[in-house]
């Protein structure tokens, strides 16, 4: 299992209400309902991961997450998580705020644009690119990198509370320098 | 779609005689009745592989299969129902039947009233989906199926597989519900009720007993087609197929058909007087406007689904703009704020209302793969 979807299962608590956005294939939710009997739903906007989701055995939406959460009441789930997809976000802030509004915490994941790695590749005048960033810069889906300070200017912007941060680089947790020592950012913040 | 996908073949009708009377939303009831319909699979040991298709406005019973090797006797879903197919009759035992009041085979208002002797014409009962769901159930009670793997349906059909998970919450275990909304919109109700004064106002309608006449009301029933068909199709798809194509090549500056979908409309229209019966059209209709099953519940739509127990599968299609993806999502909200497990796929299509009966990959994958779920829950 990805890394942040590990430290991912350790942030949510058994038996509550699980809204996945941006689900893939539905793997998480998977491991989520085996293991901690959620009750969960994804949303997914992609044809496949529609598809690999039913077949995963988990509830999906299809939906363009884009337009916002509109369809879901406040406070409507225990935890809504937004793994990997904050950097391929348009609107970016207005669904951090639909999120932090329809969950009573969240748990966002993201790659660390301010890893070393991705340093490096910059100072050597190249757009980065990485495991966890594997895309050119002409193709990439990603249109909001961001580092773990950018990420905490938002959450400051948008009201949100850091209630717990996990560093991920190489699988394991990193604690000092996590701004450039970590590869993966896991943020668990409520509003 | 599944290459080794092929059609279930010849298949026979059946006949359900009912003895007991059937109340009716109305306040009315049928004292006896006949259900038509056929089936396709087998039905395991433990009965617990049936899936009911209930159909739409102007369907039949005859889903899947063709009568006596005639390729243009095929079902009117059998692209989605047969052997490997996404209702795959090779794992389920599939039933498909004509609903109350419908002119092919079942009771309806062509039938002859056995207290009379005579057609039951304008005396017929309207009926409801939830009528046509308890008719149903007693047509499983017949074949002995206590609970359904799945009731499918698109459009009108659909609403009647969400009706059977509120009415009998234990009798299904999930709900396939493509194309539907939970209620009709006041335009919605005005298409119908076009169609339903063309027909009233032919003059061949005779009150609704034009039987005894020897007529039908063809003009009326024809229009009726005609302007159902405008609202399946999107916008997008009549230009694509008819754009603005003249028959003759150049403008008559007559009344006679000049555009292709003017003669698309009418050969429509002309072919379904010759297989439907217009009084059934206006029950169908007529129990289109009705189904609202938000208002037991004050017009709360989640408050009603707090019934249900399937699980159901919602699929709408892009371009639908008689029961749009709005409409959809508002059924899958009701199921969601009552924490019911609920799919939902939205199907880039350009058929519009008429997608529902096409085969489309995004869509097929949906239902095959979601029914494959089914199979292995029930040990189909």
């Amino acid at each position: 299992m990805r890394a942040d979807l590990k430290a991912i299962s350790e942030l949510v608590a058994p038996g509550t209400r699980v809204l996945d956005l941006g689900c893939g294939d539905g793997v998480l939710l998977r491991h989520l309902q085996d293991n901690l009997g959620v009750t969960g739903y994804g949303i997914e906007i992609e044809p496949a991961g529609v598809v690999a989701s039913i077949g995963n055995g988990i509830n999906v939406i299809q939906m363009n997450l884009e337009a916002g959460l509109s369809g879901f009441d406040e406070r409507s789930f225990d935890t809504v998580i937004l793994s990997q997809t904050l950097q391929a976000m348009k609107h970016t802030e207005p669904l951090l705020r639909d999120m932090l509004r329809v969950g009573r915490e969240c748990i966002v994941t993201f790659p660390n644009f301010g890893y070393w790695k991705n340093r490096l590749q910059v100072l050597a005048g190249v757009m980065p690119k990485s495991s966890d960033m594997p895309y050119e810069w002409y193709n990439t889906p990603n249109v909001h990198l961001c580092t773990l300070h950018d990420f905490e200017a938002l959450c400051q912007r948008v009201g949100a509370r850091v209630l717990q941060r996990i560093v991920i680089s190489n699988g394991k947790p990193i604690h000092a320098l996590p701004n450039l020592l970590g590869s993966l950012a896991v943020y668990r913040v409520s509003a | 779609m599944n290459t080794k996908a092929r059609s279930v073949g010849d298949v026979t009708p059946f006949t359900a005689h009912f003895n007991q009377a059937l109340p009716l939303s109305s306040g009315a009831e049928l004292p006896e009745f006949d259900l038509v319909y056929e089936t396709y699979g087998t039905l395991n040991t433990n009965r617990s592989n049936a899936i009911l298709i209930c159909h739409a406005l102007s369907g039949t019973h005859h889903v899947a299969g063709t009568y006596s090797g005639d390729a243009r006797t095929a079902g009117w879903w059998n692209n989605m129902v047969g052997p490997g197919k996404p209702v795959d009759t090779n794992r389920f035992f599939v039933v498909g039947v004509n609903n109350l009041g419908g002119c092919n085979g079942s009771t309806g208002p062509a039938s002859i009233n056995s207290r009379t002797g005579k057609p039951y014409g304008a005396s017929f009962p309207f009926v409801t989906v939830e009528d046509w769901v308890h008719a149903q159930a007693r047509l499983a009670d017949h074949l002995g199926i206590d609970c359904f793997a799945a009731v499918m349906g698109g459009s009108l059909g659909a609403m009647q597989a969400l009706q059977w998970a509120l009415t009998y919450p234990a009798r299904l275990r999930h709900a396939v519900v493509i194309a539907a909304a939970p209620k009709l919109s006041a335009q919605n109700i005005g298409f119908n009720e076009v169609a339903r004064q063309a027909i009233t106002t032919d003059p061949d309608f005779h009150g609704g007993d034009y039987y005894a006449h020897g007529v039908i009301p063809f003009h009326g029933l024809r229009l009726a087609r005609m302007l159902g068909h405008i609202t399946y199709l999107s916008d997008d798809a009549m230009m694509e197929k008819f754009g603005r194509e003249l028959l003759a090549g150049k403008h008559k500056f007559s009344l006679e058909v000049e555009f292709e979908i003017e003669s698309y409309l009418r050969y429509q229209g002309d072919k379904f007087t010759e297989r439907f019966d217009a009084n059934t059209y206006l029950i169908m209709t007529k129990a289109l406007d009705y189904f609202d099953p938000a208002a037991s519940a004050a017009g709360n739509l989640s408050a009603a689904m707090a019934k249900i127990k399937a699980a159901t599968l919602v699929v709408s299609f892009t371009t639908d703009w008689r029961f749009s993806p709005a409409r959809s999502k508002e059924i899958v909200k009701s199921l969601l704020d009552n924490a019911l497990p609920v799919t939902y796929a939205e199907i880039e299509s350009t058929q519009g209302h008429d997608a529902f009966l096409m085969e489309n990959e995004h869509y097929f994958s949906v239902v095959s793969t979601y029914l494959n779920r089914v199979a292995q829950e029930v040990n189909a």
